[in-house]
């Protein structure tokens, strides 16, 4: 769709406010920079970014198709036609290694701020766009973009924190945390933070609570389904799972192993080192699979199962509009009709009619003889071999119990991008099918 | 100022506040001992802890917007009526004629908010190492509490009685009917049987208990009502209590050993 002068119109008095406080965000760091720092180049660089900034405010303002500054369209449709899930998961997983293999460049602070200003201003050029802005405007999505910003934030202050005590340890030095360990009374130096933390609070939720109002649709209708349906916004990137797997597996056994797994973690991780203190390099096997699990599994499924995922839970690219008659060719195939079909070339067995209840049991274990030998040697081989091999030094340390609950708790969050891949290179949709039983994997 | 002292002075709030002002370092001390609200601090902290690029402050903002939803949510309980007749309506009065009707707005903002900051929390918690022991336990129960919260959020979500509400409700209820052998399309289910009648059905199963119907209906609205206002908040506040307690108990806030 186009951007109407309707939709522009709606939308300038927001944008020129929003690249005016761009702007004014680096107006103070340039001052900053040149007060306090002495740092009169950067300073010159925030202050010409600035000055671009109000620049874009104006021609904002001017709620003109022409002057508001948008990405082209020709960058849209690109974008549009070539995100997918498979580019958006692999390179979310790219980028955020990327982010944590060089993370000592990217904490360092100039850096960061040119991301956060690349951020918001890549914000700020798709808000332009009427199909980008009507799904994040949507007062519901609103805080899913604030969580963003917020996770992007406290992961470069921890990150920043981390890189330099890790350089502090390396060096033989105590940590930062150890090296300030004054005390202070409690009234004044905690209380007045925290009584000035509850006013920032309110004052934050009051704007908000006076800028956005709450979300009414229509009168709750049980004839009438939306499409798409949606969970609230925390719970979709559970939805999303719901493309790789059944809802048993998806909407109740992979929630229920998380918040078990988060409850384990403290009796599974023998690692004394690293309590108290921000450190990566001492703890750099739980520190990954713990972003591993929150920031892939969790945050970056509910972003796309938020934004990118519209009437019939269809993939589409940020700035396309949402038809409804998006039509995805579903080709997927089971393991068994590849196995008998595909492999050896035979139709699937099947029990004759009116067998026993023991010969068709049998028949569906022949039938899914491949699937259940993949899954058999994935839960019941693999945690054994590896504590042979790859966690060897973690077996010695954990012992048998706390070993297994460790290797197959990994094991199962690994099905999720396991069945990703498996999807998106065969279309492979069930390891095992038992319609018999309801139970497909 | 002399009315200052006057007050200060008096038998009544002398009655109230055991201690002069906490200006110098003895009456700082007593005023963390004698104060309810104070008591669950410490006298003195490592300044290192209380640090706010250390903390984030998570875990208090967390715990201010749980105060902040109890009193707004109490106040919205005069006005709301859970019922298919009145619950919608009441929600469009809320935000066309009634005043302070922002009052829903910093309700569900503030829910919003308490769900990011959990996670936030969590994270800064992770990162700093700070569930190792002697705290595995305490992060068991800020588990617990993270599972609250979003139940908090969920039961509320259905409240407004709106498409955006009953149909997220539905969606998220759905996955129940698929909890393995009692939900009745989970796996396993049709192995429950007695005398070749299914015990697990649609009016029986784990769905059904969730929502008291076989659809999202005035039942679920009632039974979402009471979770959301009576029974998760109790369970909230008692695990609230027993975290804080934990935080003093388990070697105060953290820090390098």
């Amino acid at each position: 769709m186009h951007a109407s002068g309707f939709f522009l119109k709606d939308v300038a008095g927001f944008l020129g406010g929003y690249y005016a406080f761009v702007a004014l965000m680096n107006g103070i760091a340039a001052l900053i920079l040149w007060r306090k720092k002495g740092q009169i180049g950067w300073a010159l660089v925030w202050t010409v970014f600035s000055i671009a900034m109000m620049v874009l405010a104006s021609l904002a303002l001017s709620a003109s198709p022409e002057l508001v500054p948008a990405l082209p369209a020709s960058v849209r449709a690109t974008v549009n036609r070539y995100s997918g899930p498979v580019l958006y998961t692999l390179g979310t997983f790219a980028l955020l290694m990327g982010m944590f293999i060089f993370r000592k460049f990217f904490v360092r602070p100039m850096v960061a701020w040119a991301l956060l200003n690349a951020m918001l201003l890549l914000m700020g050029l798709s808000m332009a766009d009427q199909n980008f802005a009507s799904i994040v405007m949507k007062p519901d999505n609103v805080p899913i973009v604030g969580l963003v910003f917020m996770l992007a934030f406290f992961t470069w202050l921890a990150t920043s924190q981390a890189v330099v005590n890790d350089d502090r340890i390396a060096r033989g030095l105590p940590t930062v945390e150890k090296e300030n360990d004054e005390k202070v009374l409690v009234w004044p130096d905690l209380v007045y933070t925290e009584l000035i933390c509850m006013v920032a609070v309110s004052a934050f939720l009051l704007i908000w609570a006076i800028c956005l109002p709450a979300p009414l649709e229509e009168p709750a209708s049980s004839v009438k389904t939306p499409n798409p349906s949606k969970a609230p916004w925390y719970f979709l990137g559970l939805q999303e799972m719901l493309v790789y797997f059944d809802p048993w597996y998806a909407g109740v056994v992979l929630p229920s192993l998380v918040i078990f797994g988060l409850m384990a973690m403290p009796y599974l991780d023998f690692n004394k080192k690293g309590n108290g203190y921000y450190s990566i390099e001492e703890r750099k096997f739980s520190y990954l699979t713990y972003q591993f699990g929150f920031f892939l599994l969790w945050i970056t499924l509910i972003i796309l199962g938020t934004f990118l995922r519209g009437p019939n839970w269809n993939f589409f690219g940020p700035f396309e509009y949402w038809t409804p008659y998006k039509v995805e060719v579903l080709n997927n195939v089971d393991l068994p009709q590849m196995f008998w079909g595909g492999l050896l070339d035979r139709p699937l067995p099947k029990a004759p009619a009116g067998a026993s209840g023991l010969v068709q049991a049998g028949t569906i274990l022949l039938r899914e003889c491949a699937g259940l030998a993949i899954m058999g040697a994935y839960l019941v081989l693999l945690p054994p071999l590896m504590a042979v091999t790859v966690f060897r030094g973690f077996y010695a340390k954990m012992g048998f119990v706390r070993y297994m609950v460790m290797a197959n708790l990994m094991l199962l969050m690994l099905t999720l991008p396991i069945k990703m891949i498996l999807r998106w290179t065969f279309n492979l949709r069930y390891i095992i099918s038992i319609p018999e039983i309801s139970l497909n994997f | 100022m002399a009315i200052g002292e006057t007050v200060r002075n008096s038998q009544i709030w002398k009655s109230i506040f055991r201690h002069p002002m906490p200006l110098d370092r003895r009456n700082r001390i007593v005023v963390m001992l004698t104060n309810f609200f104070l008591h669950l601090h410490p006298v003195s902290i490592k300044k290192q802890g209380i640090a706010l690029s250390f903390t984030w402050c998570m875990g208090g903002v967390t715990f201010f917007l749980f105060l902040v939803e109890t009193v707004t949510g109490v106040l919205l309980m005069f006005y709301y009526r859970p019922t298919l007749e009145w619950a919608y309506n009441d929600i469009l009065a809320l935000r066309d004629v009634t005043s302070l009707g922002i009052l829903r707005e910093l309700h569900r903002w503030g829910a919003h908010a308490m769900v990011i900051t959990t996670w936030l929390h969590m994270y800064r918690v992770f990162l700093t190492g700070s569930y190792k022991p002697p705290r595995e336990f305490n992060w068991v129960i800020g588990v617990i509490l993270l599972l609250l919260t979003l139940l908090l959020s969920f039961t509320g979500y259905l409240l407004p009685w709106d498409q955006l509400a009953i149909w997220a409700i539905t969606v998220g209820s759905n996955m129940a009917r698929a909890t393995p052998f009692l939900g009745y399309e989970g796996p396993g289910q049709q192995l429950l049987t007695v005398g070749g009648i299914d015990m697990i059905t649609d009016a029986s199963d784990a769905r059904f208990g969730l929502l008291g119907a076989r659809f999202v209906g005035e039942e679920t609205l009632n039974r979402f009502y009471v979770l959301h206002c009576i029974a998760i908040p109790l369970a909230t506040a008692l695990l609230l209590a027993i975290h804080f307690w934990r935080v003093r108990k388990d070697g105060g806030i953290s820090g390098p050993l």
